[in-house]
């Protein structure tokens, strides 16, 4: 077995690296900072493994574009930011819907609108969950290492094609430009999952058709395999319906299909929490900051500990209400106006309570920030 | 009566921006105010133009300017047309100014729209050839073998594989009542094509060539020696539409060798004679389909 080098990396290219590993094989994209460098490498990368980059005219053809390539069995890929991410949400929706797997990177700028392109922030957390009109399952990873960026794509695309969702890799302007030390896996080291392909005949597929795994059997559009797909609510052959009871029927499957899934799903990272009296919640970039101030305020003798939801849609619940039981107060540092925060605040309020440390002006939020809150709470 | 540099007046209403030396968007920029004056408002998506020029206490338009979302100048442009319209505001252009990839890619449905309306604004996109305030990807008006980020010429590739969308036709197709193309090298032709634009009523599109000495890879001081060579070599054109008529405003004796125009860039330098070849047969291509709109209006 070969050890890889260690190699000084970008999270954005460790995204793009992470994407091929997994097997993604089609990109389409358009330029917006913070997240260009991601089209950048797949232009070069992609074309060398047979692969495919298509730079759009636009952030919605450049989300929708993914949904065709992923129709016909590609591993898909887009990335973008701020009023890009926007621009995606109506197809994020349909591929919501039509449950088409695919993967899109929002690397974080501070909004809103046009907003700060350069500018960190962790303003999209609730846009990720809600962006699109309409009840909708989604699932949002969110990395605070550039390792991480690789290992979060892998794992992004490999349940995009499990469970058939559009998944969010949610980097921040921070992660997504900072260089680190990595050493990444060995090909053979990577789990790759592919999308189910149907059992039955061309002529026996109905392509929302589901047993109990709650997730439909995909054929790939060109392979002799004949199905319709819409945004429409549908019934299990895919064409248009406008029944109460079939419509009910999907629509409670679709919202139903990842819970069935979330121990596979829900990642999140405990750090000193064992005989925590305050919990600090921080994610991404901010979690670094948090960790820091763990580890200062442990050696002031200060009991605190860190909650870290790798996996923020769904949120890991039940995790944080076990620990939120046993501590005095809560902190959710973050960089937007508090998103998670509401999360959070819900699921302590019977057991503690709940503060925020919130700062969107570009700037991160300091050890010292989180420190001086957490004296405050104590 | 017709504008040259010796009558423009004095009046500066652009000026102390940012943009990089030899920047041709900043120099149709500075022409069009002196043309159209301080009764102007200016819309401009996110773009150089807009990045260079916004920066606070340093504002360098001397008129109100708007930067609009990337995909919205032209519909902008559209509400304050006909807000200034229902106002009786007759005496203000509203203006435009957009890159290539606001215009051709992410702006053209809102352009059409605006066209199609028929609102009375003025709309001029200032085309250095790829998305340069990204940091130079591609757009629908990067020229065949160009090198940008995201058309790579590593392994023998040619960079982009695709030639330049043809604005000035998309717009003539939509029957609008001026449209023309322009190049900062040759200022009299563009201020003379601004200041006509200015007194017709309707939407008016122009599309002018700005060479970006950042992102083609050549000398600051070279922006209008390339402008003019584009020009000289038939690979960029001078022509307007108005009342239905084509007319072309220069023409080369013989066009000059493409190859003077593309060793004096970095972009190109990894082009070879076959390229070049391939570049020669589509410009004759190009000016076949015009010289057959200039017949047609005879």
């Amino acid at each position: 077995m070969t050890v890889n080098k260690a190699r000084l990396i970008q999270g954005n290219q460790a995204c793009a690296e992470g994407a091929i590993a997994a097997g993604v094989t089609f990109f389409a994209g358009y330029p917006i900072t913070p997240s260009t460098e991601i089209a950048e490498i797949m232009s070069e990368e992609l074309p060398k493994i047979g692969g495919k980059f298509i730079q759009m005219e636009d952030e919605i053809g450049s989300m929708a574009c993914i949904l065709g390539a992923s129709l016909t069995g590609k591993k898909v890929l887009t990335a973008s930011s701020g009023p890009g991410i926007s621009l995606k949400q109506e197809a994020i929706g349909y591929a919501s819907m039509a449950e088409i797997p695919c993967v899109i990177v929002n690397v974080q700028r501070l909004g809103p609108s046009t907003g700060g392109p350069t500018s960190t922030a962790q303003g999209d957390i609730m846009q990720a969950r809600w962006g699109t009109h309409g009840d909708h399952p989604i699932i949002a990873l969110c990395p605070a290492t550039v390792k991480e960026c690789f290992d979060l794509t892998v794992k992004a695309v490999n349940f995009a094609e499990k469970f058939r969702t559009p998944v969010y890799v949610l980097l921040d302007e921070i992660i997504g430009h900072m260089r680190e030390k990595v050493i990444l896996p060995n090909k053979e080291d990577i789990e790759i999952v592919d999308r189910k392909r149907p059992s039955t005949k061309p002529g026996d597929y109905k392509p929302y058709r589901t047993d109990e795994s709650l997730i439909p059997e995909m054929a790939d559009y060109g392979t002799g395999y004949k199905w319709h797909v819409t945004g429409l609510h549908h019934d299990e052959t895919g064409f248009p319906t406008t029944k109460p009871a079939l419509v009910e029927k999907l629509m409670n499957r679709l919202m139903s299909k990842l819970d069935k899934y979330k121990e596979e799903i829900l990642l999140w990272q405990e750090e000193s929490t064992d005989d925590a009296e305050v919990l600090i919640v921080a994610y991404g970039s901010t979690a670094r900051s948090a960790l820091d101030a763990v580890e200062k305020l442990r050696e002031a003798g200060i009991k605190v500990g860190l909650f870290r939801p790798i996996t923020i849609w769904p949120f890991p619940e039940e995790a944080l209400a076990r620990l939120a039981a046993n501590v005095k107060g809560v902190i959710v540092p973050e960089m937007n106006y508090g998103q998670l925060y509401l999360e959070v605040e819900r699921i302590c309020k019977d057991k503690c309570k709940t503060s925020g440390l919130f700062k969107a002006n570009s700037e991160p939020i300091t050890p010292d920030e989180i420190i001086a809150k957490v004296r405050e709470v104590l | 009566m017709a504008v040259n540099i010796r009558n423009l007046p004095d009046q500066e209403l652009f000026y102390g921006h940012k943009a990089c030396p030899g920047c041709g968007g900043a120099i149709v920029a500075r022409l069009a105010l002196k043309v159209l004056g301080e009764r102007t408002c200016v819309v401009l998506p996110a773009s150089c133009i807009s990045s260079v020029t916004t920066i606070y206490p340093q504002m360098s338009f001397f008129v109100n300017s708007l930067t609009s979302s990337f995909p919205a100048s032209a519909a902008v442009l559209s509400g304050m047309a006909a807000a200034c319209k229902a106002q009786g505001l007759e005496d203000v252009t509203v203006m435009g100014l957009a890159g290539d990839g606001g215009t051709i890619d992410i702006g053209l449905q809102a352009l059409s729209g605006a066209v199609e309306r028929g609102d009375n604004f003025l709309y001029i996109c200032y085309d250095n050839e790829a998305y340069m305030n990204t940091g130079i990807q591609r757009s629908g008006l990067t020229p065949y073998g160009a090198w940008t980020t995201t058309t790579p010429t590593n392994n023998n590739a040619v960079g982009e594989t695709k030639f330049k969308k043809n604005l000035f036709e998309i717009m003539m197709a939509h029957r609008i009542p001026y449209c023309a193309t322009a190049s900062v090298a040759y200022p009299n032709d563009l201020l003379n094509k601004i200041a006509k634009a200015k007194e017709i009523k309707g939407p008016k599109v122009l599309h002018v060539q700005a060479p970006c000495p950042t992102g083609w890879g050549h000398g600051s001081e070279k922006t209008v020696e390339i402008g003019k060579l584009a020009v000289q070599t038939g690979l960029w054109y001078l022509a307007e539409y108005e009342n239905g008529k084509v007319t072309l405003n220069y023409k080369p004796k013989e066009f000059k060798p493409v190859k003077e125009y593309f060793t004096k860039q970095r972009r190109f330098c990894h082009l070879t004679e076959e390229d070049f070849r391939v570049i020669e047969e589509h410009r004759d291509n190009e000016w076949k389909i015009l010289e057959n709109f200039l017949r047609k209006d005879e």
